[in-house]
């Protein structure tokens, strides 16, 4: 089994994103689970959100406290929020940043592998907003095989209707563009 | 063939409904129960439903409103939680004394104060006696699937009474999980149109409830005991139905790892499923504990739970209220009660867990049976103990 915590602002859309991986991995024929920190909506407060993927039926509904993976959507999150709060030795820590690397680990004390992707800046000139959700999983799929590219892409077909072309090719400039350490 | 999907249990409820083809859904918004009939008002909205969606002034009118529609014969529906279930209160005695088979679901909350919008089972068990038949679900597909069989049990002729479903708020009613949503065919198969004994018609006036005066009152309480005691056979011959028609099995209790179990963790709702992983870890660490969930709360299967823990010595009850100044959580309660004087009787040790939304997690399952081993060799000074408390 597969734990992702995701950490964004409320409003940013994580939840939506948190809620993709999951209905792109049950559509895989695994199982999964996705859902908030529950609690009112608040926009613009550090807020995050749970996944969990797995081959087999998932019996638990605690938070995820232990991630092997984590997704950082807002670029100063890392400054006030510790994201890499009990991950696991060998998780991950998936960062949208105009920073390199290095840069981060120093500025942050990021520990372990990292991965990282100017999402900002590919939201703004794909989306033509600083809305870094989809462009974000395109760097969780880049750095990671949660789900596969095909599943995913149905799934954000079906929620943003209309609008999923630009999501789409928001999320295939962050594969190609996340650098993973 | 009935299709898998990822969906949030909220909105896979609300096509239960759907597909029970409910007439009437009368409801206010409450968190975290507002998804499930924000998407009932939609699915009515769009077409895909046959059925008047009213949209209420308050939990009270709402569950007056079902009231009224249920004694004219449709079938009923509405959803609440937390204080909404508290608004609702007068009325829940009203529905259930009427033997009016309204279904409902409580997404569970805490109640105010201090405000707390988080899960706990304390709104339902404020209501523990209000005379309706009470499920609790562990997971979205159950919650489905109780939903379908409610109508089924309410509605029944033998049965009339009506029917909440439990749910967990947030941790349940707002996770995206994978859920099997069943056929229209197998639905309408499973589930016969709703043709009360009495209804209100104006062709053929008839009064419901009225004045219960000395001479009578105490005979209809009776009756309404009775009523619910017997319901029991027909909960569970609705389970075997459905059974047959969908393939998934529920008893009233469901057993986990525990034929051989010394200590027995006893728990309702979704964190069973978190107490199923401490059991696994556990019974890898060589200690033989299991899980008892209970499915129906209401009426209470005592027959059966005797039964599921017959040659355990210890119940580690988790309760998830804390009624202040009682002996103990309700779940322990009724557990000493149906355990008085049985011989070879289990110890019931009672604890208390996750209130306004704290995580249940399997280290807070795995102190609560360390208790209960210690507690089977030298005897707790209370009846119950609250788990989880932050030290500073």
């Amino acid at each position: 089994m597969k734990e992702v915590r995701l950490h964004g602002r409320g409003g940013q859309g994580g939840v939506t994103s948190a809620e993709l991986v999951a209905i792109a991995a049950i559509n895989e024929g695994k199982y999964a689970q996705a859902f908030p920190s529950f609690g009112p909506e608040r926009r613009g407060a550090p807020v995050a959100a749970f996944i969990r993927v797995s081959d087999r039926q998932i019996r638990t509904r605690e938070k995820v406290y232990h991630p092997d993976i984590v997704l950082v959507l807002d670029a100063a999150l890392p400054s006030i929020v510790n994201v890499q709060a009990g991950m696991k030795d060998d998780g991950i820590t998936i960062l949208n940043s105009p920073l390199s690397e290095g840069e981060l680990r120093e500025k942050f004390g990021l520990k372990g592998r990292v991965a990282v992707v100017d999402a900002n800046k590919i939201a703004m000139e794909v989306l033509g907003l600083p809305i870094t959700n989809t462009t974000m999983l395109g760097a969780l799929l880049k750095a990671t095989n949660i789900v596969d590219v095909e599943h995913l892409e149905a799934a954000l077909e079906k929620r943003f209707g209309r609008l999923a072309d630009k999501n789409k090719a928001a999320m295939k400039r962050a594969i190609d563009e996340t650098v993973v350490i | 063939m009935a299709k898998r999907v990822g969906v949030e249990v909220s909105i896979a409820i609300a096509e239960a409904v759907k597909l029970a083809q409910a007439e009437i859904i009368a409801a206010y918004p409450i968190t975290p129960q507002t998804h499930i009939v924000e998407h009932l008002s939609e699915i009515v909205a769009d077409g895909e439903l046959d059925a008047e969606f009213i949209p209420v002034e308050s939990e009270h009118a709402a569950l007056s409103t079902c009231c009224g529609s249920v004694a004219a014969g449709a079938r009923t529906y509405t959803a609440t939680s937390s204080q909404g279930l508290m608004l609702m209160s007068e009325v829940l005695y009203v529905a259930s004394g009427m033997r009016l088979p309204i279904v409902m679901t409580v997404a569970n909350r805490a109640l105010s104060a201090p405000i707390s919008i988080w899960n706990d089972h304390q709104d339902i068990m404020s209501q523990r006696d209000c005379g309706w038949i009470q499920t609790f679900a562990e997971n979205g597909q159950e919650a489905v699937d109780l939903t379908i069989h409610a109508f089924k049990v309410a509605e029944d002729k033998k049965v009339s009474l009506p029917m909440i479903v439990n749910i967990d708020g947030f941790t349940l009613s707002h996770v995206i999980e994978p859920i099997e949503l069943p056929d229209q065919e197998d639905v309408d198969r499973y589930l016969p149109p709703f043709r009360p004994k009495y209804r209100l018609d104006p062709k053929r006036p008839i009064s419901m409830g009225p004045v219960g005066i000395p001479e009578v009152y105490t005979e209809s309480r009776m009756a309404h005991d009775q009523a619910i005691k017997n319901a029991k056979r027909w909960i569970i011959k609705a389970w075997d139905e459905f059974e047959e028609i969908f393939g998934r099995r529920y008893n009233p209790i469901e057993q986990y790892m525990a034929e051989d179990a010394e200590i027995l963790l006893v728990t309702m709702g979704s964190i069973s499923e978190t107490a199923m992983t401490a059991v696994d870890k556990m019974r890898d660490d060589g200690k033989k504990v299991g899980l008892l969930r209970i499915r129906l709360w209401r009426p209470f299967p005592s027959i059966e739970f005797r039964k599921a823990a017959k040659g355990a010595k210890a119940l580690a009850v988790v309760d998830r209220t804390l009624p202040p100044g009682a002996a103990s959580g309700p779940v322990a309660s009724e557990l000493r009660n149906v355990f008085y004087k049985v011989p070879g009787a289990p110890k019931t040790f009672g604890f208390i867990a996750g209130l306004g939304g704290r995580d249940v997690t399997v280290e807070r399952f795995e102190e609560i049976v360390d208790k209960a081993e210690f507690y089977s060799k030298k005897r707790p000074k209370e009846l119950y103990e609250v788990i989880g408390v932050r030290e500073k």
